[in-house]
């Protein structure tokens, strides 16, 4: 093999080494794979995530994934814009829309604090939410985080930013999820757990 | 409170054991390295979910296993419980009552509680004060199932405080707020924490004492203090005061979680000034000074395991020792030692009765 196909091919295996979960190992089985298809197959699979990457935005109100400036549920006027249910990520976005018991509209954090992690509070989508609490007409904000040390410090900090203001700060009932990502809670438990928020001040302890 | 019988599956040395005990003294017998601390060792993690010795669970699976068993019955007033243990290596461990599984580790410890004295507590001499605060960690966790959850939760929010002090210095910036959100966590936990470890030895120095008295000639006084940088209902303020430190060394320089305990003799270091013998007693002494706490505590004589206590200890301390653990406040008790003849004679002087296991290679 002369030393350019050796460098491609080093190259292709480092790309997929980089995927969560994927040793080099299996990354040298990927690019093996990819070498015996047709050429045209290959730039199909390529361009499938260029594209995904290129045209998939973030929406700039809820910070959902979404094409557009705006997400389909934050444009959906059915949905009620004075509700505002913070999550994690969006694959807890999807977790709770599969529940079908929840009308109200998004904001997505992008993570949880997390100092171990290298996570801190600016690092995560605080800022725009208080934004947002300030400018729209929300009158509840639901804290569906999970229910860990980072979960709870997150919900803390966030209802430090918001006290100020004249709105119901609730948090999903706890002991649904305990120790698990809304993710892994099923789908009834979570869509009860929505209809039996609690208000957050109940769930201090002083 | 016994254990009536013991069951092992490759566990250390053991590939399959089965042993039945007597309520009263059991001895096993026989050379270093057949495997008689083993024993001991598989009934304190019936107890504390742990190795006394290796807190590696794999490192304690026999050579060439991938798993290994643990099974105990507990016998209590006219109560028995089976006690399992199994650990997996890459699956962790399973703690059983009865066939149900623990969902909390915390929740088993504690139940059948046991004290082990064993030539390796010389570390508490010598050591960091990490040893010194494991023993009146394990002691309390006993005890106080809260005491345990609050310390794990406090080393969370410690090690987020850390990291987040590291990220200060690595970013170059600094945001009180950020650090805050850890110390509204740190700041309750460390005070009850705080206030568990107070209470806590101001009961337990002055058993200490008096058990030191019987073990000695008492000619030497002995004492145990409580060294720490805290303040009752002042964690907060401490932790203020030392952020440009924190900020500097990257970590958080106090706390619960720099307690340490000072042993003396005369009002010198143990350390520095203690014989080897009364270093010796000075240990047995404090774990003496455990049993008996737990006891009043809990109301449940726990099982005495005593790992080679006679090297070292002088005659009269050795047969003074057995004739206080032979009394009645004390109740099952598990000793080993090199030497069949010299265990008969000591119990023979004192008049108890022992049932002796001859202890080789792995096999009772
Ligand atoms: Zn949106």
């Amino acid at each position: 093999m002369d030393i350019n196909s050796n460098r491609l091919i080093e190259a292709a295996v480092t790309e997929f080494g980089q995927l969560p979960g994927i040793g080099r190992k299996t990354a040298l089985r990927f690019v093996l794979y990819l070498l015996k298809q047709k050429p045209e197959d290959v730039e199909q699979f390529g361009s499938t995530f260029i594209r995904l990457r290129n045209e998939i935005k973030y929406c700039i109100n809820c910070n959902n994934i979404s094409e557009k400036h705006l997400c389909e549920i934050c444009s959906n006027t059915k949905r009620d814009r004075t509700v505002v249910c913070v999550v994690e990520d969006i694959r807890d976005v999807f977790a709770i829309e599969n529940t079908n018991q929840f009308n109200g509209v998004y904001h997505v954090l992008g993570g949880i604090i997390n100092p171990m992690e290298g996570i801190g509070p600016k690092d995560i989508n605080v800022e725009n939410l208080v934004v947002r609490v300030g400018q729209d007409e929300i009158k509840e904000i639901i804290m569906a985080l999970s229910a860990t040390m980072e979960g709870d410090t997150t919900v803390f900090y966030i209802f430090k930013r918001l006290k100020d203001f004249d709105i119901k700060f609730t948090t999903i009932a706890r002991g649904v999820s305990v120790g698990d990502d809304l993710e892994y809670a099923d789908e009834v438990t979570l869509g009860r757990s929505i209809l039996h928020r609690i208000p957050y001040e109940n769930t201090l302890v002083k | 409170m016994n254990i009536k019988n013991l069951h092992l599956l490759n566990f250390k040395n053991y590939a399959a054991i089965d042993l039945y005990f007597d309520e009263g003294i059991n001895c096993f017998v026989g050379n270093n390295g057949e495997g008689k601390t083993n024993l001991l060792d598989a009934i304190y993690y019936l107890s504390m979910c742990k190795s006394y010795f290796n807190f590696i669970d794999s490192q304690n699976v026999k050579h060439g296993e991938h798993f290994f068993l643990i099974k105990g019955t507990i016998h209590d007033h006219d109560k028995e419980d089976e006690i399992y243990c199994g650990f997996k290596i890459n699956q962790g461990k399973v703690f059983k009552k009865n066939g149900k599984e623990y969902q909390r580790l915390s929740d088993h410890i504690g139940s059948f509680p046991c004290v082990m004295i064993s030539p390796t507590d010389i570390n508490l001499v010598w050591q960091g004060s990490d040893d010194r605060r494991k023993l009146i960690d394990s002691i309390i966790s006993q005890f106080d199932g809260e005491y345990l959850d609050n310390l794990i939760q406090y080393n969370k929010a410690l090690a987020q405080r850390n990291a987040q002090l590291k990220r200060f210095a690595a970013n170059r910036y600094f945001d009180a707020v950020e650090l805050e959100l850890w110390d509204d966590i740190i700041v309750p936990l460390g005070n009850k924490i705080y206030e568990s470890r107070l209470a806590f030895l101001a009961e337990f120095v002055p058993v200490f004492n008096n058990y030191y008295k019987f073990l000695s000639d008492a000619k030497e006084t002995v004492g145990i203090e409580y060294e720490t940088n805290l303040k009752p209902n002042e964690y907060r303020q401490i932790l203020n005061e030392a952020i440009e430190k924190d900020r500097a060394l990257q970590y958080t320089s106090v706390g619960i979680h720099k307690d340490d305990l000072s042993f003396t003799i005369n009002e010198y270091q143990l350390k520095k000034q203690g014989s080897q013998g009364q270093q010796k007693s000075f240990l047995i002494a404090i774990k003496l000074a455990q049993f008996e706490y737990i006891k009043n505590k809990k109301g449940i004589k726990p099982i005495l395991l005593l790992d080679d206590v006679f090297d070292k200890l002088d005659q009269s301390r050795v047969s003074r020792l057995m004739t206080l653990v032979s009394e009645d406040t004390f109740g099952q008790i598990f000793v080993t030692d090199t030497h069949q003849e010299r265990i008969e004679n000591i119990f023979n002087e004192i008049k108890v009765k022992v049932r002796i296991f001859p202890v080789k290679n792995g096999a009772v």
